[in-house]
């Protein structure tokens, strides 16, 4: 037997102990669970990180968020507006230093195609407290079909860097319960909603 | 330690060396001064990042919150940039060297080149420092375009990172040459096989830098118009986390070597060791895909295959030497003498030596902790609940300080007597310095991953959101958590102070190291590990029934798979909670 410092003599390459054997099996056994795990919930699980994904021009991405603003917005909050999509709708929020827009109302157990994206540097979007995070790239959409699964007053988190007033850029999100919401007239849904 | 200076014949003659009278060794000296001379800047380095840290933890520490955001940002691009590239890549540096001609007793292959090289990594980590420092460069030391560093500083990094190529091509060099002035016999050792992989992923992960750092120094001149900020997060995170890859695979060698030092622990099998350094090279292009698990550049097919490293053999070859290094360890101690029951090896092992307990702690800390929590959060789903916040710092504390790191300062103690040829200053203090930093660190990096568990950013100066336009009400548990980050971190930080005072001591002002010295030169040298004749039998016995030759780390791995089972279904619950979202 030899350390690690010495040279080994000979032929090392010699079969190895039963019990080494069990270990690497078993840790390849677990390896293999760690792999299948992540297909298993996308076929089986609620929360895959998949949504739509392509390159976007930030000025075509910034025009579309003002589309949608104009057309549910109900009311403002600190300066931003405040809009209410119907279910099935497509949602745009933008970042952009140092601030989310808009103010989003959505309804508990709808489904609505979350467009993420940015005008300017790294985003990161955390949605507080639930804790679900996701990167808002400059030029790209990342379009996420979500349900609300209960009602709140939620807050984004900026939590990538983004410049000195990182700390500032906090947004909001309100999911209330689908009675209690106004009735808006329903949009056609296009594309994400299903 | 009086080494007698000998001459090879023929065309090397004026290499110079010394026989180590610990190892029996032959010690180049242009290798000596060259492992000192990197040994050194990546000290310095520690402390500019250690400073850093401080500066850092008290601004996190929301009760104290030091500086102004400015200073915050900029100090942390110096934590992140000292600590992670030049501290540990200058330390990397020194290990090749030691790796190449001291074990296998050869000179270096071009040292005059060593030298060059040495003096562009400084050139360029100065650079990089003062653009930083200056305020030049407040962009984190990811950097993420259209974040926008002045030139100076890319060309700092393309500048460290070609000396650093050129080190890791010298060390090939270095062991072409041991091979045919024949300086050593058989294969070489797995230290220096581990080695070697490190420095292999060095080469791929270069390449890597200067894809990204060329294109992106010609964006800040204004020759390129623009890199494209997703392809940018892309190829710098094949860096980023390659280069993680280099320290894993650095810290295993250093794992074997210091086994081998303190308990003379023995290899296993060289096969399955071997290999399993192997499989760390195959995979590592994959690894900058668990930094985009949650970005929209990608599909979930290309994200599950390369997050996993295809089929996670990356993290069965960590499993593996997760294995065989405590095993090795074992058997050695069993072969000193200390055979009884399951864990007398580790009850009578030598705690007093800080390169043993440096070693345990780097072993332990860095698999329970910081395995266990990157496998969890690098799972494609699971990363939504973990990306971006304090769960990513906590748990690369675990891996890259309290694993890599830890092994580095373990290692500290014994290059100081055995290369500098001193005796460690402040002995009682060097023993209690694995413990202090070790022990901080855990606390600092769990404290940190919990509170990461509530939503709370990394890299964020404000979390009470005073200046925000909505108000941000974190659990009051968040505050305590902060509070015990604090704690944990400023202790590590003591820890850290006392290796950089006793190293820089022992390294300037130190006491010659003298024959028979026994406080100020850790165990392994003052009494080499040696193996009783009558154990041999006993061990080869026990080698006959299933549980092994090691059944006390036999033990161990099934408390840690189950630790590691219960953390990771845990938090596919936790992600079941969130809203539907696809
Ligand atoms: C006493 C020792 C240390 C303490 C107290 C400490 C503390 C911290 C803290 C508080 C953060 C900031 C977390 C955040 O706001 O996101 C941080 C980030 C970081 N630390 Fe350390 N640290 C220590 C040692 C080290 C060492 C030795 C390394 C590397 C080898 C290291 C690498 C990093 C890196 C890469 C970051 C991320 C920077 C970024 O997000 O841009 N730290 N550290
Ligand atoms: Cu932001
Ligand atoms: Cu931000």
């Amino acid at each position: 037997m030899n350390t690690g410092i010495q040279a080994p003599p000979g032929i090392w390459w010699k079969p190895a102990h039963r019990s080494e054997k069990v270990w690497v099996g078993i840790a390849f056994a677990w390896c293999m669970v760690l792999f299948a795990m992540m297909p298993l919930w996308h076929l089986k699980g609620e929360q895959n990180p998949a949504g739509l994904r392509y390159k976007v021009d930030p000025q075509r991405y910034m025009e579309r968020t003002q589309e949608f603003i104009t057309a549910y917005q109900v009311g403002e909050d600190n300066g931003i507006p405040v809009v209410a999509p119907p279910p099935g709708s497509e949602v745009y929020l933008v970042g952009m230093m140092w601030r989310w827009t808009p103010v989003l109302k959505l309804q508990k157990g709808a489904t609505y195609r979350l467009h993420l994206s940015s005008m300017d540097v790294n985003h990161g979007f955390s949605l507080y407290p639930i804790n679900a995070n996701f990167q808002v790239v400059p030029g790209y959409d990342y379009g996420l079909k979500v349900t609300p699964t209960e009602t709140g007053d939620l807050r984004i988190v900026c939590n990538e860097f983004c410049g000195i007033g990182h700390h500032m850029m906090v947004g909001r999100v309100i999911v209330e319960d689908s009675a209690a919401a106004p009735a808006v007239p329903a949009a056609p849904a296009n594309g994400g909603a299903e | 330690m009086t080494g007698l200076a000998e001459k090879t014949p023929g065309a090397v003659s004026r290499a110079v060396f010394r026989i180590c009278p610990t190892t029996g060794l032959k010690v180049n000296s242009q290798a000596d001064a060259l492992i000192k001379a990197h040994a050194v800047v990546a000290t310095v380095s520690l402390l500019v990042g250690g400073i850093a840290a401080i500066g850092v933890l008290l601004t996190r520490w929301q009760a104290v919150h030091l500086l102004p955001a400015e200073w915050f940002y900029r100090i942390l691009t110096i934590h992140g940039m000292s600590m992670l590239i030049f501290f540990i890549i200058f330390f990397e540096m020194a290990v090749l060297y030691f790796a190449s001609a001291v074990l296998l007793n050869s000179r270096v292959a071009t040292p005059k080149l060593g030298w060059a090289a040495f003096g562009l990594m400084v050139l360029g980590a100065v650079m990089t420092e003062v653009e930083m420092w200056r305020g030049k460069a407040d962009v984190l030391f990811t950097s993420y375009v259209p974040l926008r560093a002045s030139p100076a500083y890319y060309l700092g990094i393309i500048l460290f990172a070609v000396g650093a190529l050129v080190t890791v091509c010298i060390f090939f060099g270095t062991l072409v040459v041991a091979r045919r002035e024949k300086t050593y016999r058989g294969s070489v050792p797995l230290v220096t096989f581990g080695a070697m992989t490190a420095a292999i992923i060095a080469v791929i992960t270069l390449g890597h830098g200067a894809a990204i750092y060329i294109p992106t120094f010609l964006w800040s001149i204004g020759v390129i118009g623009n890199v494209d900020p997703e392809m940018y997060r892309m190829v710098w995170w094949a860096l980023g986390h390659s280069s993680q890859q280099i320290n894993v695979a650095a810290m295993v060698s250093i794992w074997y070597l210091l086994g081998a030092l303190t308990v003379g622990a023995v290899v296993l099998n060289e096969k399955i060791s071997r290999t399993a350094f192997v499989l760390y090279i195959l995979f590592i292009s994959m690894a900058s895909a668990h930094h985009l698990l949650v970005d929209p550049g990608f599909g979930p097919a290309w994200k599950v295959w390369n997050t996993s490293y295809a089929m996670y053999l990356a993290v069965l070859a960590s499993m593996v030497h997760g294995f065989t290094v405590p095993a090795g360890m074992e058997v050695g101690q069993r072969l000193r003498g200390f055979g009884k029951g399951l864990f007398e090896w580790l009850r009578k092992a030598p705690w007093g030596d800080p390169g043993f307990s440096s070693l345990v702690f780097s072993v332990v800390v860095f698999g329970f902790v910081g395995g266990i929590t990157g496998v969890t959060f690098g799972t494609e789903q699971i990363n939504i609940i973990a990306h971006n916040t304090l769960r990513i710092p906590g748990h690369f504390h675990a891996t890259v300080v309290s694993g890599t790191a830890m092994a580095f300062m373990g290692l500290t103690y014994y290059v100081i007597p055995l290369i500098f040829r001193k005796q460690v200053a402040f002995w009682p203090l060097a023993k209690i310095q694995p413990y202090l930093f070790a022990i901080g660190m855990l606390v600092f990096s769990m404290a940190m991953t919990f509170a990461g568990t509530f939503g709370v950013p990394r890299r964020h100066w404000d979390i009470s959101f005073t200046d925000a336009p909505f108000d941000v009400q974190f659990s009051p548990a968040v505050a305590l958590l902060i509070g015990v980050m604090a704690l944990g971190g400023l202790l590590a930080a003591a820890g850290g102070g006392i290796y950089i005072l006793v190293t820089v001591w022992s390294v300037f002002f130190g006491k010659p190291l003298v024959a028979g010295a026994v406080t100020g030169v850790p165990q392994g040298i003052s009494s080499p590990p040696r193996y009783l004749p009558e154990t041999v039998k006993t061990i080869e016995d026990e080698n006959r029934s299933a549980w092994g030759m090691a059944p006390g780390t036999m033990v161990l791995v099934f408390v840690f798979l189950a630790a590691f089972v219960t953390y990771y279904f845990v938090n596919w619950k936790l992600l079941a909670a969130l809203w539907r979202i696809h």
